[in-house]
């Protein structure tokens, strides 16, 4: 099955049968070649006609979204997000018109729209065009439309280039975003980017402020000469937390002076090699 | 006590407002689509600026744990660009049906010139096409008759009163709206208009069924506590708190709660979607008490960001 047929089947198992139904005909008619006027109306219907409840897709459909499209992870969506991008891919004609409607949709958007049509990212057709479109969702200051973009999403992973990537990462950062939802995270590790990260944490240090102990992920596998000394300085003067993720991030340095540093921390070097410490526990406190 | 002003300009605000607002227990705010002070020349002010609306302003009043519901309609000032206002009215069904949005407005008469008649009726009936409720905005001159005449014509366009709310009423034109079924909103500016003691009056001598207040604060000299200050000095007047409640809570809710986008769990049990996706203050069951009648605290801060 393709995106917009599981999208459909999800969302008609949960319906009632008049929210289903006028869902049924709406993605029917624009199937037909809707027009601009009956897609925008619909979309900004779905709220009112079928609710926002969370759309908690079970383990089979997890699955099913993957054979649909690889990558694509939408455990988070809700009704309203998935219904919404099911009609946006039923009005699909060419990728011409599919950008140019998105744009004018998005031109006039609120939030909850926007913050559905950056999940339907990766299900859109022509995938390179839509490269500003995310460039311009990651530099928005609403961190749901941010995150809409960055979590849980393949698309920034498949077509943002090196440093709209590196922007990404950063501004989850600034915004207090978690990093560990970002897919790709650890495959698109890069020099410049390590070295964007030390800065930044130079700076927090600088004015006092915290710096969140997920910095240091992707930092430890482009980790060398004073980036090891910083990470020397988490793992002298760190919390907890910050002490686990500068361990974690030495462990996955190919330099030999990073293990030589790891080991001068005997407990913290045999919960890497226990695998106690994750990434997963840093971005997720209990 | 709770507030709710249904009629503040939040983008002209800045988020010392919104602190203090959240402070003195405003917990949902309408914010009516109006002009900035100097005409737009471009549609496409108007597009950014509405999406804002249903957007930004939306999403920033929710970090200071505000609800923020909007109006979306072409004020009567630009209204008299007539081949601009022409071009707005054909956006303005993009927004209506958006998240949040609680009527038609601010819409109705400033000069009382034709076109302003011609797009204020274009407006109600698009109001009845989308079964929407429809908030006025009443002339400043020849305030008396501007307001007769704005029920006149929603009631020749078959609009429900009970559906449509009069703001910036005062002494003069407060009787004729209420005995017509509308609702009856007042504006209580510092300088002008309604004074928050000729509201305590008003409230003594008309009692709390179908009025409510606002602030309708701006870019201009205003006061966003107006409310909650009211509120205070009809207390302390000898108000009875259940009217008070009804003037600064209650009845607004209960005429844009017609139009099924503002609750009361919305700010009283926001869903956890929702929190997830916008809200970002405490929900009130959950904690926040906003202070009865008390003076609304004036963070530090903004003495001495402000004054030094």
């Amino acid at each position: 099955m393709i995106p917009a047929q599981v999208l459909e089947q999800w969302l008609i198992a949960r319906l009632s049968g008049d929210a289903a139904a006028w869902l049924k005909n709406g993605a029917q008619r624009l199937r037909g070649g809707g027009t601009d006027k009956d897609l925008y109306m619909s979309v900004s219907l779905v709220p009112r006609k079928i609710g926002k409840a969370d759309l908690e897709l079970n383990a089979a459909e997890l699955g099913q979204a993957t054979s649909a499209r690889p990558g694509w992870d939408p455990r988070e969506w809700s009704l309203d997000q998935a219904a919404r991008v099911l009609l946006l891919l039923a009005s699909e004609s060419d990728g011409a018109t599919f950008s140019r409607r998105l744009d004018q949709l998005c031109a006039t958007a609120d939030v909850g729209e926007l913050v559905a049509f950056y999940r339907g990212l990766p299900l859109y057709p022509d995938p390179t065009r839509h490269v500003l479109r995310a460039a311009e969702g990651v530099r928005t200051n609403m961190k749901a439309v941010f995150q809409a973009v960055a979590h849980r999403n393949p698309y920034p992973f498949e077509q943002l280039a090196e440093p709209a990537w590196n922007q990404m990462v950063l501004k989850a950062l600034f915004i207090g975003a978690t990093l560990d939802p970002i897919i790709g995270l650890d495959r698109r590790a890069n020099p410049a980017l390590a070295r964007m990260l030390c800065d930044y944490a130079h700076e927090r240090w600088a004015a006092g402020r915290p710096v969140s102990p997920e910095l240091w992920r992707c930092v430890g596998p482009h980790a060398r000469g004073e980036m090891l000394a910083d990470l020397g300085r988490v793992l002298e003067k760190g919390t907890a937390p910050e002490r686990a993720a500068a361990a974690l991030a030495l462990s996955s340095s190919p330099d030999p002076a990073a293990s030589g540093l790891l080991w001068t921390y005997p407990e913290l070097s045999v919960a890497v090699s226990e695998k106690k410490l994750s990434w997963q526990a840093i971005a997720n406190p209990a | 006590m709770r507030f709710i002003d249904p009629h503040i300009h939040m983008s002209a605000r800045t988020t010392d407002d919104y602190e203090r607002m959240a402070a003195a227990g405003i917990v949902a705010i309408v914010e009516p689509a109006f002009w900035l002070g100097q005409p737009r020349t471009q549609v496409g002010s108007y597009i950014d600026y509405m999406s804002s609306l249903v957007g930004w302003e939306r999403f920033r009043a929710a970090q200071f744990g505000i609800r923020h519901y909007c109006t979306i309609g072409l004020n009567s000032k630009e209204a008299n660009n007539e081949a601009l206002a022409e071009q707005v009215l054909e956006v303005l069904p993009r927004y209506l049906m958006k998240e949040g949005v609680v009527a038609v407005g601010e819409i109705g008469y400033d000069d009382q010139t034709p076109v302003e008649d011609k797009f204020y009726r274009a407006q109600l009936a698009l109001a009845k096409e989308f079964d929407m409720l429809v908030q006025v905005h009443t002339p400043h001159r020849d305030k008396k008759s501007g307001t007769t005449r704005s029920m006149d014509v929603a009631i020749e366009m078959g609009i429900d009163p009970e559906r449509l709310v009069i703001d910036h009423n005062n002494e003069e034109t407060v009787q004729e709206v209420l005995d017509r079924g509308f609702w009856a909103a007042f504006t209580i500016y510092p300088h002008t208009k309604m004074g928050n003691e000729r509201m305590v009056e008003i409230a003594r001598k008309y009692g709390s069924d179908h009025i409510f207040i606002d602030s309708s604060a701006d870019w201009g000299v205003s006061d966003p506590l107006a409310v909650p200050k009211t509120a205070r000095l009809m207390l302390e007047r000898g108000i009875a708190a259940k009217d008070v409640n009804l003037i600064c809570y209650g009845n607004a809710l209960k005429a844009f709660g017609q139009s099924g986008q503002m609750k009361e769990e919305h700010w009283l049990d926001p869903a956890p979607i929702d929190q997830r996706v916008l809200f970002e203050g405490n929900s009130v069951l959950r904690g926040q008490v906003p202070r009865v009648g008390e003076p609304p605290a004036v963070p530090q801060h903004s003495d001495a960001t402000v004054f030094k």
